[in-house]
């Protein structure tokens, strides 16, 4: 009864269960209506081969009962171990790489080149770049996106580091205010990315100075800021991770979160793998986002707290836009005077053409 | 921190200490089983389960057909079990006797165990929206769960009759002794008799002359 050879005890237990059912196999169906001894050696039918590889591959026929009140469940879940495989050995440690990764990466990525500073002296005028709608939109889908990944890891990881660390009392609370938060906030995440994603889609329309832009590696590889407008390459590729992989992560989550249409086991098993492998992709590429918008480079923060870029800023990262918007740069003085008076300015529409 | 004494076999720990514990396992003869559900019944009953939850039940393979066979399937207290590997909270542990338990204290109803579980059997008292499906449910081989007292682990678990030194009474009250708990060197024993007993032109159903053709249910006056 060893713990360590894990896939076979399970199969040697699948495999006795089919065993003590098969025994009934061995005796064939024969009608002896005039010999009662030996109609009571054969009279029990064999089971078929056809029952147990129907048995193996999961599947029910017409002619199976469970007694238990509207199960569908079939006599093996057969597809569960895969289910544990995938998410045990690979899922797990792929969400560990991917996001452990992208941390080393960014660690290194400081170390070596350290923040992107402006090249000139920032002015001191403004332009506006996001409204105040768009802000709280940001704000309010990250912090949404922190909590759900910050319960996500805790439900994939949590157990391996926390119970031993705090024991049960506050493991227990931990791991339930989790599942609570990832259950109920999920739904108003998928709902609000849907309505940033379209408030932001015009800004992140492909366009044919994005190649040259990947080509120079984002301004890495050679000197100089390549051409971007209003949103770079780099964020449009992040605006459409999450109009893809984002969305998938959204549709597996509501399979996972509403148990009560009724789908079925196995539906719900795919539906939180590709929900995992989604979301810890989306977390490493979060990280990411997070780096760049915040420690990464000066300026870019306060474009997304207070919805004014420095000029110099707009003029670096985002040349083509600001070509658009120049004049309307704002003095900074101007800008608290308006912030005092009357609460946000940029509460109108955004600096954009 | 599971603060419980009186389970895991443990009042009767210091005298058998060095005796090395059972491995308790359920094991269900299909060519006994006559589908009476008597072991359901008996679970219901023994464990007072929730409403709309059924911790064993009873599969029945080409109903109606020649080779028609059922087997009353539970909770089988893996080796390897799947429930354990995957849960979040880690809820599940292993008794001494090899019983798979879990904690509701912990449990938080994400019903991974039922996707991994081979058998269905973990259960859920609700399917609603959100997730919430209350704390999990299966069999615990009669053998409760941790509870800070008698009373709080009957109104969770269910009864602990490993604890008074009883078997489960699913497999206690089996009306054919279709299903065999226990320690699973004995019920390989059993069950390994049976088999060499079906070896005889009877099928080991009967040896008894007074039963005729059609008389082919379990006879009690014959072993095997």
């Amino acid at each position: 009864m060893s713990m360590t050879n894990s896939g076979a005890s399970l199969w040697r237990m699948m495999l006795l269960a089919l065993l003590l059912l098969a025994g009934l196999g061995l005796t064939q169906p024969a009608l002896a209506q005039a010999d009662p001894d030996r109609e009571a050696a054969t009279a029990v039918g064999g089971v078929s081969p056809d029952t147990w590889r129907q048995v193996r591959s999961g599947e029910t026929g017409p002619n199976f009962r469970d007694s238990r009140n509207d199960s569908r469940y079939n006599l093996v879940n057969a597809a569960g171990q895969t289910w544990r495989e995938i998410r045990n050995h690979w899922v797990t440690p792929f969400g560990l790489i991917a996001i452990g990764g992208m941390l080393a990466m960014i660690v290194i990525f400081y170390l070596i080149f350290g923040r992107k500073t402006l090249d000139e002296r920032p002015t001191g005028r403004k332009l506006l770049r996001w409204s105040l709608v768009d802000r709280s939109l940001h704000w309010t889908v990250a912090s949404l996106f922190i909590i759900l990944a910050i319960s996500g890891l805790n439900i994939l990881y949590g157990k391996l580091i926390f119970r031993s660390l705090f024991g049960d009392a506050v493991w227990g609370a931990m791991i339930s205010a989790s599942k609570v938060a990832h259950n109920y906030l999920g739904p108003l995440f998928g709902i609000l990315l849907i309505i940033i994603l379209a408030r932001f889609l015009k800004h992140n329309l492909p366009k044919r100075h994005d190649l040259e832009w990947f080509k120079k590696g984002g301004g890495l590889v050679g000197k100089g800021h390549p051409d971007a407008g209003f949103a770079n390459a780099g964020e449009k590729v992040w605006y459409w991770l999450l109009a893809s992989v984002g969305l998938v992560v959204v549709i597996s989550g509501f399979v996972l979160d509403f148990p009560n249409y009724g789908q079925a086991r196995d539906t719900m098993m795919w539906a939180n793998v590709i929900h995992a492998i989604g979301a810890l992709g989306l977390t490493a590429v979060a990280v990411g986002h997070i780096y760049i918008g915040t420690l990464g480079t000066e300026g870019s923060l306060e474009g997304m707290t207070t919805g004014y870029v420095d000029e110099s800023w707009a003029k670096e990262h985002h040349n083509l836009w600001y070509d658009e918007v120049k004049d309307q740069a704002v003095d900074e003085q101007q800008i608290e005077r308006d912030t005092s008076s009357s609460g946000d300015p940029a509460s109108g529409r955004p600096g954009e053409a | 921190m599971h603060p419980v004494s009186y389970r895991e076999g443990q009042l009767i720990a210091p005298v058998l200490q060095e005796i090395p514990m059972a491995q308790m396992k359920f094991m269900c003869d299909a060519e006994r089983c006559i589908e009476c559900n008597g072991c359901v019944t008996a679970c219901k009953n023994a464990n007072e389960v929730e409403w709309g939850v059924q911790r064993r039940r009873v599969v029945t393979l080409d109903d109606g057909e020649p080779g028609e066979v059922s087997i009353s399937v539970a909770c089988m207290h893996c080796d390897d079990a799947p429930c354990m590997a995957v849960c979040p909270t880690d809820c599940f542990y292993k008794t001494d006797d090899g019983i798979v338990l879990h904690d509701k204290d912990l449990c938080i109803g994400c019903g991974y165990c039922l996707y991994a579980c081979p058998f269905g059997a973990p259960q859920f008292p609700k399917q609603n929206a959100f997730g919430e499906r209350g704390k999990m449910d299966k069999c615990t081989f009669c053998a409760g769960g941790p509870a800070e007292s008698k009373e709080e682990e009957y109104e969770k678990y269910g009864a602990n009759r490993i604890a008074e030194g009883k078997l489960p009474l699913c497999a206690e009250m089996c009306s054919t002794k279709a299903l065999l708990a226990g320690d699973a060197q004995t019920v390989a024993d059993i069950f390994r008799e049976r088999v060499v007993r079906r070896g005889h032109a009877d099928g080991a159903w009967s040896g008894n002359p007074l039963a005729d053709a059609d008389n082919l249910a379990y006879d009690a006056t014959q072993q095997g």
